[in-house]
């Protein structure tokens, strides 16, 4: 059994630097072959290992891509296989393009933690390093697992918990009458079904489309902005925004909702959610943002705590200071254009955290928040991981695949092939739609069947 | 006193049709083995529906007669209907189900089973097993006998406390009124066996001259009989057929039962065993589907020399007097005469994670076990596994490695598999989507599949083997010969081809290619194959299905590939989980509690993610590495 061709993006994205896609595999030579063009025409298997070629990538006729192309043989790379880098130079989003056209032509976006594993199984990381990649392999796969379901928008996993579910009330449909034929009949069926694979083509299609625009996933190191009301969250974000986006007042708790943005900073990409300030409160609406502010900053990357330095601490920056201790934060000591109450000292030593000065009002400060971020992004204290790219890579291919099988499906049923055929390819397409929110396939079939059909004599 | 009466190699304890398998397959080994049944005269019996066979069941039964097993030629001997399922849809479903005459069914079996060298009969029932050291001794019966033995089967069925139930009435029987085993349950438990406890049912037997068939849809068995057996001739099985008879229920019949749900020891609690859900009462099902405002009843006979007639679909735990009133509003059963009363029955089984893939217990080694009694139901379902523990128990006498049959080998792998890694809390029946691989699991390759490994197992003969060599191979030079034959653009081709409104050839193409076009087969190509070679009919069908399905058989293997990579990394014995410090705990507790014994088996306990199957591929191979190193130094 040969083993499959994969590929992930090697390095963090940030807008500002080079990326580099790392292909290894049985095919890695093949799969660039298709795409990467150069002047003397040769494949890569022709070259030597640890070479260097330059070229340009290409899908069909549309250049994407200046780069630079390094071969290595096996078992001279890091996973032992053959492998293939390309150094391109464009952004994040030329480098997700590129890597999507590299799995359009053969190879599968990698697992988490796969090249490691690989590096291991191989022989090339050393024994005493093996609890390392298992730590690796679980840390990555609960990342990826996290930010895949967190950054899918609710519509979307929606759309798809509802697709999913037309799609296993068919395949139970077709396997209660195999099972049963001569209480369910399919006379006629195929009829149906086509007409309902042609309206889920449509749906997989434009989720695809929306994918493509980057609406159907968010991206980024996952900021969360926390702070009691009106300590000058809002307003913190419009700064960084450059515009207003959130609704600002004087007024506590004007922010009901969570607000989400994508915010490049000095080339790094941040996904910012505004909270509603944490505070015990008895309106509900705003009881439930708190809930959620609580909720997005457990799974943030990074924290952004707010403190309005012209009112005395209380009991809820302690909360708040308590739950933010073992995390990667910042702490804003804001409204320093007014009289300040609250020490700049005083909050680093009860917080344990780094603590800068602005005001959001006069925009002063910002920069020195900027350049913290990026300076805990680079020395890689922020937990931001290049799964969330893949991860964005993976569900595409998923709503791919599930496209693809659909496709068999309609072609199934126009060639007059038999009904249990239909339902292989649904079942592929089932399980690929799971994949994206999160979801494995067990005995939903089983259970179907019984929950919906009767059955059995 | 307890007295030692025998010594045997296999000791079966009960004689149904996973007890009968077990013990033919441990006698015709050549090892010495005594059958243990409650009632001689209730060998093989079938106490439920009167057929073998159907949706997925009979791809059990034609494998386990691929292997070696006796239900197939049983019920090529006995069938009074046949029916392949599912004609009409692609060749993977295909399901032969046959209408058996019970009575010969059972006499038949009794017949081969007496007269099979080493086997010996004993009517007795089995209280005790007795483990020394985790391994199994024996057996000790209710007359406090006690038998030594090698390896043990338990096939007890749904006897062991059993409880017959209908309306308030409750008798402490087996089916059909037999004696119950009432002790084996306190001495497994008293071992540490997890013991459940499930439910079935059926429905009312009732006298034929009751019936008014004017009102029912005759339903005719097929034209041309397609034999169970791989052995079996089939000019030999067609045989003169009797018909079956289709009513339905209707709101008359579900508002009798609605009215007197009450009296339902379903519905009152009567009951505590869990029933199966994909037969349910006709009270459940009322319930259940309340839109449905009908319901099949499939009149079936139970044999050629009785009256009594089998109502498939109404099976029933209500009272005596309700069963009458609702089966009197049927079409055709106005006037019916019930002979024998529905019930539900209930009864212990086994957990079957107690159970490794050989059907051996984890905790008594030598204990082996098949049937109802490992919490599946069906008459094939029990006969396969009855085989398979008979089989292992014999191997694990005999000293030689045990035979397990994986996912993608058979439908018998699937049963198993499901058994022993997944949590199953109602009695498990097949069904062909439980087949991950079904279309390379066919009926019509069972020998194909599984003749090898019955031949290696000792059960099936030198001549049925070579048979299936030969076929294998005539299959193999056809597939050939009809992707390098080239048939060129001539008139006649065009013609054929216009006639079966395919469309005409440009330039040449291959046979193959037509065999795959959609409109056309195998079979409609003899007229422009001027070549084709003499090749027997099934032969002829392996050729067609092999290149019309050829994509997604590719498909299939490319998986199965996948699958077998997996289930070849084996996992340690008895091993503690818990040293793999990257597992979650979620599923280190589910490792431990399940002993997988191949990384594709732990990764389909539900609890085990991929990342945790990454990482114990990582482990294994760490420590392969340390123990090379070890012997390096060393």
């Amino acid at each position: 059994m040969k083993r499959e061709t994969i590929a992930a993006i090697a390095t963090a994205m940030s807008n500002s630097g080079i990326g580099i896609i790392r292909i290894s595999g049985p095919e890695a030579f093949e799969v660039t072959d298709r795409i990467f063009f150069r002047k003397n025409g040769k494949s890569l298997k022709e070259e030597n290992g640890n070479t260097i070629h330059y070229g340009f990538i290409q899908d069909g006729n549309q250049r994407l891509d200046e780069v630079l192309v390094m071969v290595m043989k096996a078992p001279h790379s890091y996973t032992a296989e053959d492998t293939v880098e390309i150094d391109c130079h464009g952004g994040v989003l030329i480098i997700k393009k590129i890597l999507e056209l590299v799995i359009r032509n053969g190879a599968r976006a990698a697992e988490p933690g796969e090249f490691t594993k690989r590096a291991f199984l191989n022989g090339r990381i050393d024994l005493s390093q093996a609890e390392a990649v298992m730590d690796v392999i679980q840390a990555k796969n609960e990342y990826a697992l996290k930010s895949s379901v967190s950054q899918l928008s609710g519509s979307v996993s929606r759309k798809i918990k509802d697709l999913r579910e037309q799609v296993l009330y068919e395949i139970a449909f077709i396997e209660s009458a195999l099972d049963d034929p001569e209480h369910i009949s399919l006379d006629g069926y195929g009829k149906n079904l086509l007409k309902k694979v042609g309206e889920w083509l449509n749906h997989v299609e434009k989720l695809l489309s929306s994918a493509d625009n980057g609406r159907v996933m968010t991206e980024g190191i996952k900021t969360v902005i926390l702070g009691k009301p009106n300590a000058g969250k809002s307003s913190l974000m419009n700064v960084l925004l450059g515009e207003d986006r959130a609704i600002v007042t004087e007024i506590a708790g004007t922010t009901r909702d969570t607000l989400e943005e994508h915010i490049y900073l000095q080339g790094i990409s941040l996904n910012v959610v505004d909270t509603a300030g944490i505070r015990e409160t008895e309106d509900l609406v705003e009881k439930i943002g708190v809930t959620r502010a609580m909720s997005a900053a457990e799974s943030a990357d990074l924290i952004i705590y707010v403190v309005d330095g012209s009112c005395p601490l209380d009991e809820n920056d302690q909360e708040i200071m308590d739950f933010i201790r073992e995390k990667q934060a910042v702490v804003l000591l804001n409204k320093s254009d007014l009289d300040m109450v609250v020490s700049k000292e005083e909050l680093e030593q009860r917080s344990h955290q780094k603590v800068i000065s602005i005001s959001a009002k006069e925009q002063t400060g910002v920069e020195a928040l900027e350049e913290e971020i990026k300076s805990m992004f680079y020395q890689g204290e922020i937990g931001f991981n290049d799964e969330i790219y893949i991860t964005n890579v993976r569900h595409k291919e998923a709503l791919e695949k599930t496209l693809e099988s659909f496709h068999m499906v309609k072609a199934s049923i126009e060639n007059g092939l038999p009904e249990d055929f239909y339902s292989i390819d649904l079942m592929d397409a089932y399980s690929q739609l799971g994949s994206i929110i999160g979801e494995e396939v067990g005995e939903d079939l089983v259970n179907e069947i019984f929950s919906k059909f009767c059955m059995g004599k | 006193m307890p007295y030692l009466e025998e010594t045997y190699d296999i000791i079966v304890v009960g004689a149904g049709h996973a007890g009968c398998e077990a013990a033919l397959a441990g006698a015709r080994l050549g090892l010495e083995t005594i059958l243990f049944t409650i009632s001689v005269d209730s060998i093989a019996l079938m106490p439920c529906n009167p057929n073998i066979g159907g949706s997925s069941k009979g791809h059990l039964v034609r494998e386990l007669d691929a292997l070696g097993g006796e239900m197939g030629k049983n019920i090529d001997k006995t069938f009074i209907q046949s029916k392949m399922l599912n004609e009409s849809k692609g060749p993977a479903v295909h399901s032969l189900r046959a209408q058996a005459d019970k009575q010969d069914y059972t006499r038949h079996m009794r017949n081969t089973l007496e007269n099979t060298d080493h086997l010996t009969i004993r009517q007795a029932e089995v209280s005790e097993i007795l483990v020394e050291d985790g391994k199994i001794k024996g057996v000790k019966t209710y007359s406090r006998a006690v038998y030594h033995g090698g390896a043990v089967v338990l096939a007890t069925g749904t006897y062991l406390k059993a409880r017959c139930i209908y309306g308030d009435v409750s008798n402490p029987t087996g089916p059909n009124g037999l004696q119950a085993a009432n002790y084996l349950t306190d001495s497994l438990k008293s071992h540490g066996i997890e013991m459940f406890r499930f439910k079935t049912g059926t429905p009312a037997r009732v006298d034929k001259r009751s019936i008014d068939f004017s009102k029912m849809e005759e339903q005719k068995g097929d034209d041309k009989i397609v034999p169970f057996s791989f052995s079996t001739d089939p000019e030999s099985v067609q045989r003169e057929q009797v018909s079956c008879w289709l009513t339905y229920t209707n709101e008359e019949t579900h508002k009798i039962i609605r009215e007197n749900l009450d009296r339902s020891p379903l519905f009152s609690g009567a009951i505590e065993g869990t029933g199966p859900r994909y037969c349910p009462s006709i009270e459940d099902k009322v319930v259940k589907f309340p839109d449905k405002d009908r319901h099949q009843v499939f009149v079936e006979p139970e044999g050629l020399y009785t009256n009594e007639m089998y109502l498939g679909g109404m099976s029933s735990s209500l009272p005596e007097d309700v069963q009458y009133a609702m089966y009197r509003t049927v079409p055709g059963l106005e006037n019916v005469k019930i002979v024998r009363n529905a019930y539900a029955i209930e009864y212990d089984c086994i957990n079957s994670l107690e159970l490794k893939d050989t059907l051996e217990f984890k905790k008594i080694s030598g204990l082996f076990s098949g049937g109802q009694f490992n919490g599946s139901s069906g008459y094939e379902e029990a006969a396969v596994q009855g085989f398979m523990a008979g089989v292992n128990a014999a191997m694990k006498i005999m000293g030689r490695e045990p035979v397990v049959l994986d996912r993608s080998q058979a439908y018998i792998g699937v049963l198993i598999d499901d058994l022993v890694t997944k949590e199953n809390h109602e009695p498990y029946r097949m069904m062909t989507s439980r087949a991950e691989y079904r279309l390379l699991l066919r009926q019509d390759n069972a020998d194909l599949r599984l003749r090898k490994i019955g031949y290696e197992i000792g059960l099936v003969s030198q001549e049925e083997y070579e048979d299936v060599l030969n076929k294998e191979r005539a299959i193999k030079g056809e597939i050939e010969r009809l992707n390098n034959t080239n048939i060129g653009a001539n008139s006649r081709v065009q013609e054929f081809l216009s006639d079966h409104k395919s469309t005409p050839l440009k330039t040449g193409a291959t046979l193959a290619e037509l065999v795959r076009r959609p409109e056309l087969d195998y079979f409609m190509l003899t007229k422009i194959d001027e070549k084709r070679p003499f090749l027997t009919e099934d032969v002829q069908e392996q050729v067609n299905i092999n290149i019309k399905y050829e994509g997604y058989i590719r498909r299939q293997m490319q998986q199965v590939a996948q699958f077998k990579k997996m289930e070849g990394k084996r996992l340690p014995d008895k091993f503690d989980y818990s040293v793999v410090n990257s597992l979650r705990k979620e599923a280190v507790q589910k490792l431990n509690q399940f002993q997988p014994v191949s990384v594709g088996q732990a990764s389909r306990i539900s609890g085990v993610s991929p990342a945790d199957i990454s990482v114990l591929l990582v482990y294994l191979e760490q420590v392969k590495q340390e123990r090379h190193l070890a012997e390096k130094t060393n």
